[in-house]
């Protein structure tokens, strides 16, 4: 072999190449001969490969009888495994009705129609007369359209059809069905349910939280009470759920601004993470992290949820809470800053 | 107008096809059409999969309209599935059940539905790698390069459109992420939130809205994609691989009729078959373990369908915090502080990086190569060792990614620590391409010398022979002339270094064009010439090759 790697100041050395002068190609030795097939040379053989395909579509018209015996004779299914079966027996028999066919039709193809290539010149996709008298068209139209004369037109036509279409995206506008202006649409996603003495009930049944009830080490799904009353409850609950744990006070490490923002060391985070917006749905007992199973952002619970892994950027929202007359859990305020993903206004 | 006297049908066929033609006159398409050649190979059947598969879509899809209520209106579960009974949920949730349970036939078309659009989309995509890897994209196709890529896009969205639509826990929180993403657009996302919306996330409008874009707009986007390229397809003519008998200025295979119309027509019911068969044995997305949607809950191992799985990745893979910097950046303008979440804005960047790469390349690639002319003989991938570990490093880019909208599940499958599945496929992220691009590049110039040294040298026939001194060699044979010529007759581009322009200043392009013409194109095997060919027969054993050419490449 004589391409080894030998480099040079000038040259990468990987090049194999021949000499100079002798860049002449090799003949083209034109197709090659065309091989007969054992069905070209034996009728026995063609012979059985027409059964072939003929036995192909008999098990096609099977498969289409087994779809029906699927669909009639398993009828109306009562359980899993009955619809279990009943799809089993359509699938299978329309697999075999459809196999049959495009099998059949194929192996045809293939032992019994022609099998010698053909070749076929290409034809240019266009002619260079056909392409010069389509100039002179398109020049004789832009002319007669005297559009490159009257520059005036063509300004103001092109500025007409800058701003005309910005209607047709601009009525989209009426798509939020709410008809509230740009301000309110912003504001709605700073609020949530929560408020003063919102009483924190559990996730799905509303039953209020006695502060007693909850365990060092336990964990609660909370929506505020009166949720499931409200007239679009996903809405208020894509933004107001709430994860509720109670962990050992010295765990804690808290800011001085939110002393007061727990009760005997439960507390309460939003549920909605602040990287896409997805739940935040585990919570490791052993380390206090909290991770969303979508992207994996992790939470560190004992210090104030901040992030400490994965694609989110800043903390989950705490929601102040303390106990009221009845010792249940309720919330001091709305959360102080807007809950889920980042958007452009939040600031 | 007057009727055809002179010519009078002598068949039965005959006399039918005249009737027809001289009410449509479709003798002219029969001439054009009837006995069109169109090359052979296997790798060409990725697009008839593509296209096939969509008109399965179409059908199953049709049956799926008839029994489907895309309303988001609450209704309680009443339907034949105890698990669920007296459960609340949306019109649209319920009756994805009934299609499963209580109508016969509707869990079966519902799978072939599924199962069809993941073999659509990854059929689109195999054939796209195809495209790539042989060159077939180059002049005069780039165009229709670009409605492929738009075909990929298209099916993507109309995937992901059509994800959402049952309401069920999975596909909230899917479109729960779509709302974040939208969101951290500058200035205009959270109002185009609201607008998608119809409101607040998650509203009662998306369903009914994702529905007239999942069938309506999108499949009719597909269908004029579709015929447009076709269209294409049938100006060009087929590309063809080079080989013996087959030119630049011809293409070689079998007639539409009947053989080539009998493969691919067959062809269509092996794939139906296919996806009939896998619908029959493997249960996907059973939307009756998740539930309704509702914002609260989230199952652990969430996966999206495998085309949205590389969005997704770049999503996890994206940290939020390096250290003590956040990626949420607060802009402090005169009316206020304004955020930037480019902890998600620089994934989708990425993403349009990389897609946005697909649409250009084969401009990218006419521009280094300064080659403006015509392609119709394609190219074996080890004979473009820089297109082919160009493409590998974006295979090895995009698998990346997509590998990591399963992180969770690789920690949990193979036991490590999910943090670091996550920091490993960061360093993926950068190293994987420029390996992929290294080791590809390195393995296809290595095929081409062993084409080289088969083309002087013969095949190693697997017969041992001792000489008379005791040595052993190998025997060599010679390879025939078709197969000889189809190992020598490729384009080995060279590098081409900056050139001046007219004023004789080289520009700052030009400068640039010239360095990645000689990062692609330095190393490089030159096809065999008849000259040295004649002088490696002309030589017994191939020692003696072997020490000419060394001589050769030292001077």
């Amino acid at each position: 072999m004589g391409d080894h790697s030998h480099g040079s100041p000038q040259e990468s050395g990987t090049v194999a190449k021949a000499q100079d002068g002798s860049l002449d190609k090799i003949q083209d030795p034109g197709l090659p001969p065309h091989r007969a097939r054992l069905t070209d040379t034996d009728p026995r053989a063609a012979k059985r490969a027409e059964r072939q395909v003929a036995i192909l579509f008999a098990i096609s018209m099977i498969g289409t009888v087994l779809f029906f015996v699927g669909y009639f004779a398993v009828g109306h299914p009562e359980s899993i495994a009955e619809i279990r079966l009943q799809n089993m027996l359509l699938g299978v028999g329309t697999a075999f009705a459809m196999l049959g066919i495009g099998v059949g039709i194929v192996h045809w193809a293939r032992t019994l129609m022609p099998d010698h290539e053909i070749a076929e010149s290409r034809h240019e996709v266009r002619t260079e007369e056909d392409r010069q008298d389509a100039e002179a068209i398109i020049n004789t139209i832009v002319d007669e359209s005297g559009i490159n004369r009257r520059p005036l037109i063509r300004n103001t036509l092109i500025g007409a059809l800058a701003l005309a279409p910005l209607p047709g995206v601009f009525i989209l506008r009426d798509l939020d069905l709410t008809k509230e202006s740009a301000g309110q649409i912003v504001d709605r996603l700073r609020h949530t349910m929560w408020d003063k003495g919102v009483r924190l009930t559990r996730d799905p049944s509303g039953t209020p939280i006695k502060a007693s009830d909850v365990q060092i080490g336990s964990a609660f799904h909370v929506i505020p009470d009166g949720l499931n009353d409200t007239e679009d409850p996903l809405n208020e609950k894509a933004k107001a759920v709430v994860l509720l744990m109670r962990l050992d006070p010295e765990d804690l490490s808290v800011s001085p601004e939110r002393e007061d923002w727990h009760y005997n060391g439960i507390v309460a985070y939003s549920k909605i993470c602040t990287h896409v917006g997805c739940p935040v749905a585990l919570y490791e007992q052993h380390t206090h992290h909290l991770l969303c199973p979508c992207h994996q952002s992790t939470f560190d619970l004992t210090q104030e949820c901040k992030v400490i892994f994965g694609p989110a950027a800043h903390a989950l929202p705490q929601l102040p809470i303390t106990v009221d007359d009845e010792g249940f859990l309720v919330a001091q305020s709305d959360f102080h800053e807007p809950v889920g993903p980042g958007y452009w206004e939040r600031g | 107008m007057s009727t055809n006297t002179v010519y009078q049908p002598k068949t039965k066929t005959g006399r039918i096809a005249d009737f027809v033609d001289q009410r449509t006159g479709a003798s002219g398409m029969v001439k054009e059409f009837g006995r069109k050649i169109f090359p052979d190979h296997w790798s060409f059947m990725f697009g008839e999969v593509a296209l096939y598969t969509f008109v399965i879509l179409l059908i199953s899809g049709t049956f799926l309209t008839l029994f489907f209520d895309p309303s988001m209106a609450h209704t309680t579960y009443n339907g034949s599935y105890n698990p669920l009974k007296g459960i609340g949920m949306s019109v649209a949730y319920h009756t994805s059940l009934d299609i499963s349970f209580d109508i016969r036939g509707g869990l079966f078309m519902r799978q072939v539905h599924h199962w069809s659009a993941l073999l659509f989309v990854a059929s689109v995509s195999v054939h796209m790698l195809r495209v790539f890897f042989t060159g077939a994209f180059r002049k005069p196709r780039e165009l229709n390069w670009v409605v492929g890529s738009t075909l990929l896009v298209l099916a993507m969205g109309a995937g992901f459109t059509g994800y959402s639509l049952p309401d069920d826990l999975l596909s909230g929180n899917g479109l729960r992420i779509i709302d974040g993403i939208i969101k951290a657009i500058p200035v205009v996302g959270t109002y185009v939130s609201a607008f998608l919306f119809g409101g607040e996330f998650p509203g009662t409008a998306i369903i009914a809205r994702l529905y007239m874009l999942h069938i309506m707009l999108v499949p009719a986007l597909i269908l004029l994609m579709v015929a447009v390229h076709l269209f294409m397809v049938v100006v060009h003519k087929h590309t063809q691989w080079a080989g013996p008998g087959r030119t630049e200025d011809n293409v070689v295979g079998f007639p539409v009729g009947p053989v080539y119309a009998a493969k691919a027509g067959g062809f269509f019911f092996i794939v139906f078959g296919v996806v009939a068969a896998i619908s029959a044995f493997f249960t996907i997305n059973p939307i009756w373990n998740y539930g309704p949607y509702d914002p609260s809950p989230v199952s652990a191992g969430t996966q999206p369908d495998w085309y949205i799985g590389w969005a997704d990745g770049a999503l996890r893979l994206m940290p939020g915090q390096l250290w003590d910097f956040s990626f949420d950046w607060i802009i402090p303008f005169p009316w206020g502080d304004n955020l930037l979440a480019m902890g998600v804005l620089v994934p989708a960047v990425v993403l349009v990086a990389l897609l946005g790469g697909m649409f250009v390349w084969p401009w990218i690639e006419r521009w280094v190569t300064k080659d403006d002319r015509e392609h119709h003989l394609l190219d074996r991938p080890r004979n473009a060792p820089f297109r082919t570990a160009v493409g590998v490093a974006g295979v090895i880019f995009y698998c990346v990614l997509w590998a990591a909208a399963s992180s969770d599940l690789i920690a949990t499958h193979f036991g490590v620590a999910l943090n670091d599945v996550t920091y490993w496929l960061r360093a993926l992220f950068f190293l994987g391409p420029i390996f992929g691009f290294i080791i590809a590049r390195r393995i296809a110039l290595a095929l081409q010398r062993k084409d080289r040294d088969i083309v002087l040298h013969g095949r190693e026939a697997g017969i041992i022979e001792m000489s008379p001194e005791g040595a052993f060699t190998e025997r060599h044979e010679q390879v025939d002339d078709y197969k000889l010529y189809k190992l020598m007759t490729f384009e080995s581009h060279e590098v081409l270094p900056a050139q001046a322009d007219r004023a004789g200043h080289v520009t700052r392009s030009e400068k640039l064009r010239g360095s990645i013409s000689k990062f692609f194109f330095e190393d490089r095997v030159a096809p065999v010439t008849k000259a040295e060919l004649e002088e490696a027969r002309s030589h017994h054993g191939h020692h003696a090759v072997e020490g000419k050419d060394d001589k050769e490449l030292e001077q």
